[in-house]
């Protein structure tokens, strides 16, 4: 697992924080219809970058391309690049199973498997061959989803007793199994109630000193609270992008400014 | 409009009364209808216990059921059923190791991997499949796969259970498809995205998400097949032959519980004789068999569907 392809991954220049992820002149489209139209951006390391802006905006669908996650929805097509660590994660020699292994995601709803808790965990290095010390890689990632406390004396019961806000942690949990660069969240808090929320907030807190991590969120205090980035997109086109406190605090554009003062979305 | 009036509209007028008769007869009708295929097979069930209830008065219960010798029309007469038992699980074992692998492995194929244009052209075929006569199922049996059985194996028997299990196989591998196809389809489908996103191929998807959450599905799939294989009768009574007999040998001659109801109820045993009342005994063991499949069958489902709710 050193590389994507075979050859050597270009490393491109060397700016502060490094990107990640870049997205360069992309546009997606669902049949004829551009879901996304011409976005570029770069996700730095080590930090949380929030997409937000209304229903139907393209947010999901651009994260989704992160991770080659629109692979499976037919007639979904590409142009531009998306760039993982300076390479395209696009070209015909990358295989997006070996994407995902790196790029990690949780859903919108949590989907833990029906399995014990620890096998939801252990699921995902196993399939990959990664059998020595799972014990120790899935109390890790429990722990690191600040859910060991709760679950430690039930491993073996099933995750789906677990509350909505338990199985999310799961799910992240499952993710972090990987050993992943990226998270991709998708609206994780969407169905969890406010105090499952917070205690996801404050995970991502902790997650970001070892994890890149990308979400989609509708909830705009949400964004405000939690990331260092944001990027405003609105009808499939990215409106604003910058640190999280100008966009809030002194947007540039007209459109952003309505967005986050709630005049509309 | 005043209080008075709107009192007075809401009352039952003439109208009103006459489409409340008009709806109660509609229910009566209805109602007519779904207790009528209700007594229809509680009578069936009552004749069948009642015929089989003198059948026990002469014959042991567990003579019957333990016996291995079944001669109820030759002398001297035997009412054994083990041989009939035997020739049925011989057919159901058959007929399983064809309709559950290749069943399980074409919904696999249709429900996870095969683009939506494919799948709407086999499934309907698949569905067409199921709806052959049995009897063509037979003499398929008869005229195509027991010769080509002889030319491998040149001691096959004309009849044999060989040739029967496999066009029961066929014959009940699309209702399998079918039934396993619903339970992987019934499989939610943010849990294989959520598989994907962790790395896995398709094909660990399948087998180690899908599958496992659908087992339920399947494993009931694979009793009601076995269910509807042990219940078949014109291809079996066709290409198994009428030999009573306790064997392990597929290239023989045997007869099912269903091939020897059709014998008896074909040929010209007097009615209310013993050997008559043989069919019933047989068909009461055949029903309870296939009720008790049936049940397990719902039992495997209803714990399958607890699953995601």
């Amino acid at each position: 697992m050193n590389t994507l392809t075979k050859s050597e991954a270009p490393i491109s220049s060397t700016q502060q924080p490094r990107p990640v992820l870049e997205v360069v002149e992309v546009t997606i489209r669902y049949g004829e219809k551009p879901a996304i139209n011409k976005v570029s951006l770069s996700i730095p390391q080590h930090r949380i970058t929030a997409i937000i802006g209304p229903s139907g905006c393209g947010k999901s669908t651009l994260l989704r391309a992160f991770n080659r996650m629109n692979d499976f929805i037919p007639n979904v097509k590409m142009e531009g690049q998306i760039l993982y660590m300076g390479s395209d994660i696009y070209v015909r020699e990358v295989d997006p199973v070996e994407v995902r292994r790196r790029i990690g995601m949780v859903f919108q709803k949590p989907n833990p498997f029906p399995k014990s808790i620890f096998q939801n965990v252990a699921w995902g290095p196993s399939i990959n061959g990664f059998t020595r010390n799972l014990e120790a890689r899935v109390e890790q990632s429990l722990r690191r989803a600040a859910l060991w406390e709760e679950v430690n004396d039930r491993l073996h019961e099933s995750a789906l007793a677990l509350s909505g806000g338990q199985q999310q942690r799961l799910c992240i949990a499952r993710a972090l199994a990987m050993e992943p660069d990226v998270i991709l969240m998708d609206e994780p808090c969407s169905a969890l109630d406010p105090v499952s929320t917070a205690r996801i907030e404050d995970l991502m807190f902790e997650l970001k000193e070892r994890y890149t991590i990308v979400i989609v969120t509708h909830n705009m205090q949400q964004a405000a609270r939690v990331s260092n980035l944001t990027a405003f997109l609105e009808n499939g086109s990215l409106v604003e992008f910058g640190e999280t406190d100008q966009v809030f605090t002194r947007p540039r554009n007209k459109r952003t400014e309505e967005y986050v003062t709630g005049r509309f979305g | 409009m005043p209080q008075a009036s709107t009192a007075k509209s809401l009352q039952a007028g003439a109208s009103t009364r006459k489409y409340r008769t008009r709806e109660e007869l509609i229910r009566f009708v209805l109602f007519l209808c779904a207790f009528l295929s209700v007594l229809t097979t509680l009578s069936i069930i009552a004749i069948l216990a009642w015929e089989a209830y003198s059948f026990f008065r002469e014959v042991g219960v567990f003579d019957f059921l333990a016996g291995t010798r079944w001669t109820p029309l030759l002398e001297p007469r035997s009412f054994g059923v083990l041989p009939l038992v035997a020739g049925t699980l011989q057919i159901v074992v058959g007929a399983s190791l064809i309709a559950i692998p290749v069943g399980l492995a074409s919904a696999i194929y249709l429900a996870e991997f095969a683009s939506s244009q494919v799948r709407r052209v086999l499934k309907p075929v698949l569905e067409i499949l199921a709806g052959i006569p049995t009897v063509v199922y037979g003499y398929f049996a008869l005229t195509f796969v027991t010769p080509l059985i002889a030319g491998i194996f040149p001691s096959t028997q004309i009849f044999n259970a060989a040739s029967a299990s496999i066009v029961v196989g066929i014959m009940v591998l699309p209702m399998t498809a079918s039934l396993c196809d619903d339970a992987l389809r019934a499989v939610p489908e943010s849990l294989r995205q959520g598989a994907f996103a962790l790395g896995a191929t398709q094909f660990e998807v399948t087998l180690r998400v899908v599958l496992p959450a659908a087992l339920s599905g399947v494993m009931a799939s694979f009793v009601l097949a076995a269910s509807r294989a042990i219940g078949e009768t014109m291809a079996v009574t066709l290409a198994a032959g009428a030999t009573p007999r306790m064997t392990l040998d597929p290239l023989q001659s045997i007869q099912t519980m269903t091939a020897y109801i059709v014998q008896v109820s074909l040929g010209d045993t007097p009615v209310g004789t013993v050997e008559y009342q043989t069919i019933f005994a047989v068909a009461a063991l055949l029903f309870t068999i296939t009720l008790g499949m049936n049940i397990i069958a719902q039992r495997v489902l209803a714990r399958f569907r607890e699953v995601y709710e």
